[in-house]
């Protein structure tokens, strides 16, 4: 990677947020791959000289974790999760659908370069199963019917939304904000999925609630508060 | 069945559902402090700061609260046992790394109420005399890593965080660190390793994290959940948590239901329901099918079948009924799925997130592979189920943390309840189950054929 001044910029900002520079290190690698896409051996060595550490170190932690790739990969990572209930629920017949609609195989590219394909492991989203991330963000309750559509537009470069996060941004837009830079659009998409509210809603419909909370005096004022009770107000 | 039924332990009570940590996920821009603090947020942060430290552990210790993010123990002992008057900085960590298989309640918490978790950040770190707290979230999940940096923004622009949060003088600093892809890191000393920039893999302990954690300074790590619980502790009142759940068991928890399940979802209730009350809500087992096994807390917790219905889901409840209460991920199977493709791929998922620091783990995971794959395929016999047994035998207990032992779970518990599938299997030259039975689209592909 070409270091360039706002690079090295870049990863000093994050060096700065931790009391002991190594803590930096997995940020500034998600920093790296929001430049090029994959983490070089150039942006390895970069690291290594920013956090006086030697290029083994850095690659011993660069290649233990899955996010970060080792060579160039789509504009869109579609990671199908295959963990057990996703698989059972359909994950695997929506990887198998996808391979054969887009003739590659897992962690492969697509030939346009928009696509990256490749299984994944349970991505907290169970209630949702089957799910399919989509640089990281949600979309839920697929089939292979919507994951083919869903890929279709990728490649036109006509991104869905997905189910619960903002407009979908590039992979290496996605990086940046992992390195902790955040990009000023949390306020886009819903607070939560159906399946998240189902049980607020059960609780609303049967008229259940938490015990109400004893009545407090708020320090200081002396004036009398409800404290929060989860009743709507 | 009612759902008005009482536990088998116990005086029979009606069972109601309790929204506390989920009360406010359905209110509009929810993640935003102006929208917590409308519904009475930060006044349990403002409460405990007015608080001596002392206080809101004694608090947090007399609530009962047991931790969340699977091995249930008690948040405020830990907290009790972070040196006091020592001249080392102190570090509160938030394990936000959810990854246990099933388990999918800290994701929709942090996504829709970051500051339900950041008020329990101020008074937790407040409480063990922590200036700099860390919230480790798993990198996998991009709009609930942007939904925490914002709100930590605010905080920081509003006061609540930075050298006098809340006008009380007191100093906290809040990282958001996104990790990178590790199941591994979800294990506290390996997520304190990840975060000083090294491989996630755990520590032998003693030392533990309390006495030497981040930096080999004392440390607090606890889930997500357990943290987002203690602003309504601090609220109202130990008495008033312990009104809920048991007694070694108390309090509100988030019941995650997924699978075959008519309505999957989070479903906050007491702690010590049972599936058999859940399952009523969320209108049973889907249509036609019944409920073949399932597991309590995530793969890593035995599997239980329709026996259990009955058992308190509480810590007690689940050790009682051979299993653990885990993370409360309750991942339903149905009559058609497959133990053993079941069981194989969450091998496999071991296989591939063991850290390869232990032997037993490392080895142990990828030849169970083996054998299962051989299983699944027809190409095993019968000794292959006795090598199984025996290799768990040799992978638990033996290794630094508890990723071997969780990788044993589901082999040894699928062995003991459906012994006679895995029979079937090299007798009947392969997996008697036809996988596209059990998807949610079954309806859907019999059409298309």
């Amino acid at each position: 990677m070409a270091l360039t001044e706002q690079t090295r910029l870049a990863l000093r900002e994050i060096l700065a947020r931790y009391p002991k520079p190594r803590s930096a290190l997995l940020p500034m690698l998600h920093y790296c791959q929001s430049e090029e896409g994959y983490v070089s051996p150039a942006a390895i060595g970069a690291c290594a000289e920013e956090l006086g550490l030697t290029k083994a170190e850095v690659g011993a932690v660069a290649t233990f974790y899955t996010m970060y790739k080792r060579r160039p990969i789509g504009d869109y990572y579609v990671g199908v999760c295959t963990n057990t209930l996703c698989a059972v629920m359909g994950g695997d017949a929506i990887l198998d659908a996808l391979e054969e609609h887009l003739g590659i195989g897992n962690d492969e590219t697509t030939p346009d370069g928009a696509v990256t394909l490749e299984h994944i492991e349970c991505n907290a989203a169970c209630d949702y199963a089957p799910v399919i991330m989509v640089n990281w963000e949600f979309f839920d309750n697929q089939t292979p019917g919507s994951a083919r559509e869903l890929v279709d537009r990728l490649r036109a470069g006509d991104p869905p939304l997905p189910t619960r996060g903002g407009r979908l941004c590039t992979w290496k837009e996605a990086s940046r904000v992992l390195a902790g830079f955040y990009d000023g659009r949390a306020d886009e998409g819903p607070s939560a999925g159906p399946a998240s509210l189902i049980g607020l809603e059960m609780a609303a419909e049967r008229g259940d609630r938490a015990p109400q909370m004893p009545r407090v005096a708020s320090p200081g004022t002396g004036s009398v508060s409800m404290a929060r009770d989860g009743a709507p107000r | 069945m009612s759902p008005q039924m009482g536990t088998k332990t116990g005086t029979p009570k009606p069972f109601a559902l309790t929204p506390v940590l989920t009360a406010n996920w359905a209110q509009p821009r929810s993640w935003t402090l102006a929208a917590y603090e409308s519904r009475g947020g930060y006044a349990g942060a403002r409460q405990a700061l007015a608080m001596s430290q002392d206080e809101v552990i004694a608090l947090v210790k007399n609530s009962g609260l047991r931790g969340r993010g699977g091995a249930g123990f008690p948040t405020g002992m830990k907290w009790g046992f972070i040196p006091q008057g020592d001249a080392k900085p102190h570090y509160l960590v938030v394990n936000a790394d959810e990854s246990e298989p099933g388990t999918c309640k800290d994701v929709p918490l942090m996504l829709a109420s970051p500051h339900t978790l950041l008020e329990g950040v101020i008074i937790s770190a407040y409480a063990i005399r922590a200036h700099t707290a860390f919230v480790y979230i798993r990198g996998e999940v991009l709009h609930v890593v942007r939904r925490m940096q914002a709100a930590v923004e605010e905080l920081y622009a509003n006061g609540f965080l930075g050298p006098d949060v809340l006008g009380s003088g007191y100093a906290l600093d809040v990282v958001v660190h996104a990790g990178a892809g590790a199941y591994i890191c979800g294990e506290e000393t390996a997520l304190l390793d990840s975060l000083e920039g090294y491989r996630g893999q755990p520590r032998l302990r003693p030392p533990f994290p309390a006495v030497a954690g981040l930096y080999a300074s004392p440390t607090v790590i606890n889930n997500v959940e357990s943290i987002a619980s203690v602003p309504a502790i601090v609220s109202g009142g130990a008495a008033w948590f312990r009104t809920m759940g048991s007694e070694k068991s108390p309090g509100f928890t988030i019941y995650s239901l997924s699978g075959h399940v008519t309505t999957p979802g989070q479903y906050e209730a007491p702690l010590g329901v049972t599936l058999r009350d859940l399952l009523h809500l969320a209108g049973g087992v889907r249509g036609g099918h019944r409920l073949k096994f399932w597991t309590p807390g995530g793969s890593s917790t035995p599997l239980l079948t329709a026996e259990h219905l009955d058992a308190p889901l509480d810590y007690e409840g689940m050790v009682g009924a051979g299993s653990m209460l885990g993370t409360k991920a309750l991942q339903i199977f149905d009559d058609t799925t497959c133990v053993v493709r079941a069981v194989l791929r969450w091998t496999q998922f071991y296989a591939h997130e063991s850290c390869g620091k232990c032997t037993p783990c490392r080895e142990g995971t990828f030849w169970m592979v083996q054998i299962l794959e051989r299983l699944e395929a027809g190409d095993a016999d019968a000794k292959d189920v006795d090598v199984l047994l025996d290799t768990c035998d040799n992978i638990f207990g033996r290794s630094f943390c508890a990723l071997g032992d969780g990788a044993t779970s589901p082999v040894v518990s699928s062995i003991q309840f459906f012994r006679d599938e895995y029979v079937a299997h090299y007798t009947g030259g392969g997996c008697p189950f036809d996988p596209s039975a059990a998807t949610l689209f079954a309806a859907e592909a019999g059409a298309a054929r």
